[in-house]
Order: C-alpha cells, then structure tokens, then sequence
C-alpha cells in the first residue's frame, strides 16, 4: 500500500464511521417522520431521542473528519468534486444544520405545537440530507465529476440514475441501520412493543432496500458501467458479503437476535462502503485522476497521518466509553425504561 | 449546464455568504469555546460551597451550552462545505497546504463532541468530581480548536511553507505553513476574544433580570460571575490587540493604511478617528497629531507606508476596513471601561456599583464585545483584500467558476435568519422556566456537599 493509498483509506474509515453511526441517527430522523401524531408517537420519539441524543454530536464529527482528510490528502478532488456538486452539497449542508439545530431545540421546549415543528424540520431533514449525500457519492462513482473549478454538469452531475439511487438507497440504508439499531435498544430497556414494532421496520426495510439493491445493479450496468465492471469484478467477493450479511440479518432478525442483528447489519453495509471503493481503484475522479494524481506532497501526507494517528489515541478511547456509557444504562436505579422526559443534565430544575 | 469564469455579482456573491456563515459561526464558536469555563466554574463553585445557587446556574447554563453547540456543530460544518463549494481554487491549490491544522482541529472536535455528550448527559450518572473532571477537556479541546483553525486564517494573511513553480505547490512544508509569524498574534487575539464573548453576553442577560428588579442570589451570581471572567481578560486583550496592531504595521503594511485611512505614505501621521473615503481620500476624520506615528511605531516621527505604495488593483476598500477597526478598538476600550468602574466599586465596597448605569452598560456590554468580534474579522479579511492569500493569490481567483452562486446566498440568508430566530428563542425559552426558590431535592442528591 503506498502512503496516498493509507490516507485514502483513512478517509474511508471515516465515512464507514459516517454511514454505520451518523446514518443510523438520520434513520432515527426517518423513524421519527413516520411515527404518527403526537401522542400516539410519544414512545418511539422517546427512544429515538434517547438513543442518539448523547453521540450524535459525536457521530456528526466523521463527516468533518472525512471532508477535512479529503481537502488536504487530496485537494484536486475535493475542490472538483465540492464545485461541480454545489446544488446538492448545499442542499445537504442545509440539511445538516436543520436537522441537528431542530433536534436540539425540540428537546429545549415544552409546547406541543413547537415540539412538532422542531420535530418536523429535525425529521424531514434526516430524510432529505442522506438523499443528496447518496446523490453526490453517485455522481463521483459514475465519474461525472471532472478534475478542476466546477467542470462537470451542474445540474446533470447529480440528477442522473445512479445518482437517484445512490440518493435512495442512502436513505433506505439509515432508517434500515436505525431500525436494527432501535430494536435492540428498545428490547433493553424492556419496550417489547416499541421492539417488536421496529422488527418489522427494520424486515420490511431491509427486504426493500435489498431489492432496490438488486435492481441498481441494472442501473448501475446501463449509466455507469466502468463502476459495474468495478463492483462485479475485484469488488465481487465485497458485493457478497455484503449481500449475504444482508440476507443474515434480516434472517437473525426474524430470529429476534437483536443484539447479533448490529453487527451483520454494520457489517453488510461496511461491506458495500469499501465495494465501492475497490470497484473504483484505482480512480478518485473515474478516468481521470488516479489517487496517485490527486495525492498531496508526502511531507503533508506524512504530517497528516501520524497528527491523525496520535489524535486516535486521544479521542478513541473517550469514544467508545460514551458510547458504553449511554448503551449499558437506561437510567440509574430506574426501571430501566428509556424516559419520556430529556435526559437529567438536560432538565432545568424546577419543571 | 457549463460554467465560465465567476462574474463579478457571484464573486460578491460568494464573499457575503462567507461573511454570513463565519459571522454568524464565530459568535457561537465563542461561547463554545468560553462558555464552557464558566458552567465549569459554577459547577465547582456549587460542589466546594454548597450553594444551591451555584449548582442552579451550572445546571441552566449546561442547557444551553447543548443548545449552543448543536448550533455551533452545524453551523462549523457547512464552512467545511463552503470552503470547497464557494473557493475550489484556493482549496484545489493550497488545500494540502492548509489542511493540516483542520485535520487536527477534526481531533479537538471529536474530543469536545464526545466529552459534552459525557457532560450533558452524564450528570447523574457520574461522581460529582468525574462529572466536573470530564469538563475539563471541553475546554482544552475548545481552546485547542480555536488555536488551529485561527493558524489556517493566520496562513492566508502570511503564507509560507510552500514554493510556487509555475502555478504549481511544491516543497509543501505543513509545519511551517501552520507556525507561520501571524499564528501567535491572531491565535491569541481570538481565544482571549472568545472568553470575552461569552461572558459578556452572559453577563449582559443578567444585567438585565437585576435592572428587571431580581437581585436574588441566583442572579447576581450569575451575572458576578460571568462579568469578572470577562472583564479580567479585556487588559490583556487590550495589550494583545496592540501586538497584532504592531505586528500588521510590519507585516502588512498596505492593510495598516487601510485600517488608518493612510493614502500617502509620510512622517508624524496622525491619528485619524471616524472618517470616510472620498475620491482618494479620508474626509471627515478628527486628527490627532502624530498619533498613529507614535502608536504604530512608538516615534512620533516614525513612517508610515500609505496606500500609494500599491497599485489601486492591490488596494482593501478602505472605508469599511478603517471603520470597523475603530469600532473594534472603540468597543473593546468601552469595556475596558466598564470593567475598571466594576474593579473599583468591587474593591472600595465589595459589591456592584451602585449606579443603575452601571448595569444599563453591563447589559449592553454582551452587544458590544460582539460588535468588537464581527469589526475584528471585518478588519482582518476585508483588509486582506483583494487577496484571498496575502500576495499570492487573488479572491477572484479563488471563487467558484460555477454560475448562480448568489442563490446560495439568498437560500442561507434564509436558513440563517430562521435560526437566529428560533436560537434566540429556544435561549430566552431556556431562560425563563422559573426559578425554584428552594434547591431541589435532585440537586442535592446529584452533587452531594463536600
């Protein structure tokens, strides 16, 4: 492996993180669409809330972490591809901020007619950001994002078949994470109904998104075919794996093995995130820039990498020790329900 | 759809929605960065005396900390976006130049991220010591972030760290491009800047329930406590300020002139106060004699470069970029003011001045430390026109090629006036939940007296 190759490969860590913890958060938003009036959505709202209010600040910093990898291992590709993908990226960056600004104030107000509205911004935008990121992973893995100062098609870059499915199944790949996700964490805390309502979620996702999955490969033969040979060819051993830990956790969740379930679901996507990536090696921009060509000076690559290498050391640990903390306990001493209320640090005295 | 060069109105365009964005980040990264010392130093005040006001406050500020760094998360991520949206020509070019402090500013971030989710929600779950202890890398991180991404900005005003073959970077030196001669003056300009903020406009919602007639303990807790933490920090800020001051009279000369309304360069300047470009020209300026000569230079008789050292293609606007440096230093010397009137009632009788006055000020003293943030930038960036890397390459250069930018810009327009809205709102909302008079049972068990 040769030093760009690692950095690349660093940044592909990121958005495996990005797409199995921060997608799981928008799918959460997803769920959160879709959980029905205000009363009758209480309970799930609780335990979508629950569940990713303590780490989605924490989930959220992969996105910059790949973004400011990209730009300074690779700035001739982040530069074409953030110009050329302008509409979209604004779109999701508008996303970003309603999403988590919503999510924030609807837990900081009491009034219902508030609490939906906040509710409402923070759900639709967790439906519409993971759609224009899907958007803009499909226009570079078609190769219609030349080197340069906003070279490529504005609007026909990202508006194309594969885009639309990277768009669709970006989305249906978080609110299917997030329902394998959400019914381990409501099995936990003992809600066997909210449990057993996001199984079916996270079955009748699942069978969705695979099927989606089957028929892109169509798609993906007629718009993009350098990526189709790629994915078929020395990516195939990943497209079947991620296939087969599709096809285990829809059946592990039948099984009602949720706690195996996070695993095959993580895995199955991980697996086309780097499918994707061998498909398309050794091209960042498909046909014309290699990761060789786009790579930055090997002083910066070097300082980049071992600041990053040093920098896991700080913030790996912390980590995964928010994410133990908030997994093993529901509440102290409680019952261990997830609680309808925010969480205690987050309650002003006296309500 | 292809795109041509950036017209004129798309490059203008782009730099607003910049201004926007940074503008609007910076006073929340403010008090992501300060904020946290003082909920901090409320929290440890409540665990060592038991005061049941302390731990009131610590609780109510951490709320709003939450709030405030969601909106500080998000609004920093799509500057990350801008950057390769609005200048792929600046980023494609120098991107691996500048990239590494952002890369370890991404580190700072994560740890600041997950340490506030520890914060925010571990309240109860944790020792009230470890609870207090796991602030304290908020606050590093805060500060550590602030420092990395002030050196990015410090690089563009003097780049190094790199040669420049025909068009083309090379010998790119990481190190060296983040350390260069600007990063110490305008790191420490701008974390100083933070803890002033936040306090300041802690102080100033405080000011205003004690001018509202509540003089409770809670309040004027509140209110003590975050104003001695920024006014303390203003005299050094005053004697860092004249640093950076010195340090652009050296470095970059040509924004000097523009900062002072200078256009011939000569000896035993004055001082201009206020004042407009006309045709060439400062109008309307009172002149202090020799003024800026013995502040630029510490010699009355000193030179100072005008803008006339530069071709007119070369030169910042001037009006805008002498105006908010003096609001700058005009704001920052009111609360210099403000703090030494404190300092002396504080020391004479051990409370607050007794003039309402005094607090009329102090609630206004929130406004005008942001104020001093925004003219601060605006100095620094407009002054640094036309360039968007000092001498080496050009803003318009830089910019997008892509048509139509100016919709991006009415589109966060929007968004941004929507979330300053409902920030503000959420805030007051935060703010107002009333206050118990008794402590409540909660607080006690949470943070047990020790």
């Amino acid at each position: 492996m040769t030093l760009p190759e690692v950095l690349l490969a660093v940044a592909w860590v990121g958005v495996t993180a990005y797409a199995l913890l921060g997608g799981a958060d928008f799918g959460g938003g997803f769920w959160d669409l879709l959980a029905g009036g205000a009363r009758r959505g209480a309970a799930q709202r609780a335990l979508i809330e629950h569940s990713i209010g303590p780490v989605w600040e924490a989930n959220h910093v992969w996105l910059i972490f790949v973004l400011v990898v990209l730009w300074t291992a690779f700035p001739a590709v982040f530069a074409a591809v953030a110009s050329t993908l302008y509409v979209p990226l604004t779109l999701a960056a508008v996303g970003i901020i309603a999403r988590g600004a919503a999510f924030a104030f609807r837990k900081s107000v009491d009034q219902v007619a508030l609490r939906r509205l906040f509710g409402a911004a923070f759900a639709l935008s967790s439906v519409l950001t993971p759609f224009f990121l899907g958007t803009v992973a499909g226009a570079v893995a078609s190769g219609r994002v030349p080197p340069g100062n906003a070279r490529g098609d504005l609007v026909g870059s990202w508006w194309n078949p594969t885009s639309r499915l990277g768009g669709v199944l970006a989305v249906g790949v978080c609110a299917w994470l997030a329902a394998a996700y959400l019914t381990a964490d409501a099995a936990r805390a003992g809600e066997a109904g909210l449990a057993e309502r996001f199984r079916r979620r996270g079955l009748v996702t699942g069978a969705v998104v695979g099927a989606v999955a089957l028929a892109g490969i169509g798609v993906l033969r007629a718009d993009a075919p350098a990526l189709f040979d790629g994915l078929t060819g020395r990516a195939l051993p990943l497209v079947v794996a991620s296939a087969l830990a599709g096809v285990a956790s829809l059946w592990l969740l039948w099984r009602r093995r949720f706690v195996a379930v996070r695993v095959t679901a993580a895995v199955a996507v991980a697996a086309i995130v780097w499918g994707w990536a061998a498909g398309q090696y050794p091209w960042m921009l498909q046909g014309q820039l290699t990761i060789e060509q786009a790579a930055a000076g090997r002083a910066v690559l070097q300082a980049v990498l071992g600041s990053l290498l040093v920098g896991a050391l700080l913030f790996l640990p912390p980590l995964a020790w928010l994410l133990v903390l908030f997994q093993r306990s529901q509440q102290p001493g409680g019952d261990g329900r997830p609680s309808a209320r925010p969480p205690e640090g987050a309650v002003p005295p006296g309500r | 759809m292809l795109s041509a060069a950036a017209s004129p109105a798309d490059l203008f365009a782009a730099r607003s929605q910049m201004a926007l964005s940074l503008g609007w980040h910076i006073v929340v990264a403010c008090l992501g960065v300060g904020f946290p010392a003082l909920v901090m130093l409320a929290e440890w005040r409540g665990i060592r005396t038991g005061d049941p006001a302390y731990r009131l406050l610590a609780r109510r500020w951490a709320r709003a900390l939450g709030v405030l760094f969601a909106v500080g998360a998000v609004s920093g991520t799509i500057l990350s976006f801008e950057m390769g949206i609005l200048w792929p020509g600046l980023m494609g070019t120098f991107g691996e130049v500048i990239g590494l402090p952002f890369a370890i500013e991404g580190i700072a971030f994560f740890v600041e991220a997950i340490f506030l989710g520890v914060y925010l929600y571990g309240w109860d779950r944790l020792p009230p010591r470890v609870h207090l202890l796991s602030g304290v890398p908020i606050l590093l991180a805060g500060v550590a972030s602030a420092f990395f991404v002030v050196t990015a900005n410090a690089w563009m005003q003097q780049p190094r760290g790199f040669d420049l073959v025909d068009g083309k970077v090379t010998n790119v030196d990481p190190w060296a491009a983040m350390f260069n001669p600007a990063t110490p003056p305008q790191t420490v300009h701008m974390i100083l800047a933070a803890f002033i903020v936040a306090g300041f406009l802690v102080a100033g919602v405080y000011a205003v329930a004690l001018l509202r007639g509540r003089r409770d303990r809670y309040h004027r807790l509140g209110f003590l406590l975050a104003f001695t933490v920024a006014a303390a920090v203003v005299p050094a800020q005053v004697v860092v300020g004249d640093w950076a001051a010195h340090f652009v009279a050296t470095n970059q000369p040509v924004k000097l002139a523009a900062m002072e309304g200078v256009f011939q360069t000569a000896r035993g300047v004055p001082l201009h106060l206020g004042g407009v470009e006309v045709d060439g020209e400062l109008r309307y300026a009172v002149e202090i004699p020799y003024g800026l000569s013995l502040l630029a230079h510490w010699d009355p008789n000193a030179e100072i470069a005008g803008l006339e050292t530069v071709p007119p293609a070369d030169r910042p606007p001037v009006t805008v970029v002498h105006l908010a440096f003096q609001a700058m230093v005009g704001a920052g010397l009111a609360l210099l003011g403000l703090g030494v009137w404190f300092a002396l009632a504080w020391w004479r009788r051990h409370d607050l001045p007794r003039s309402r006055w005094f607090l009329r000020a102090a609630a206004l003293s929130g406004a005008a430390a942001v104020l001093a943030l925004e003219a601060g930038w605006v100095t620094t960036e407009v002054g640094r026109q036309p360039w968007i890397v000092w001498g080496v390459m050009r803003t318009s250069e830089a910019v997008s090629a892509a048509p139509g930018l100016r919709y991006g810009l009415y589109l966060l327009v929007v968004v941004y006036t929507v979330l300053t809205v409902a920030t503000v709102y959420v805030l007051r909302r935060l703010a107002r939940v009333p206050v118990p008079q008794a402590p409540q049972e909660r607080d006690v068990q949470a943070s047990p007296v020790v």
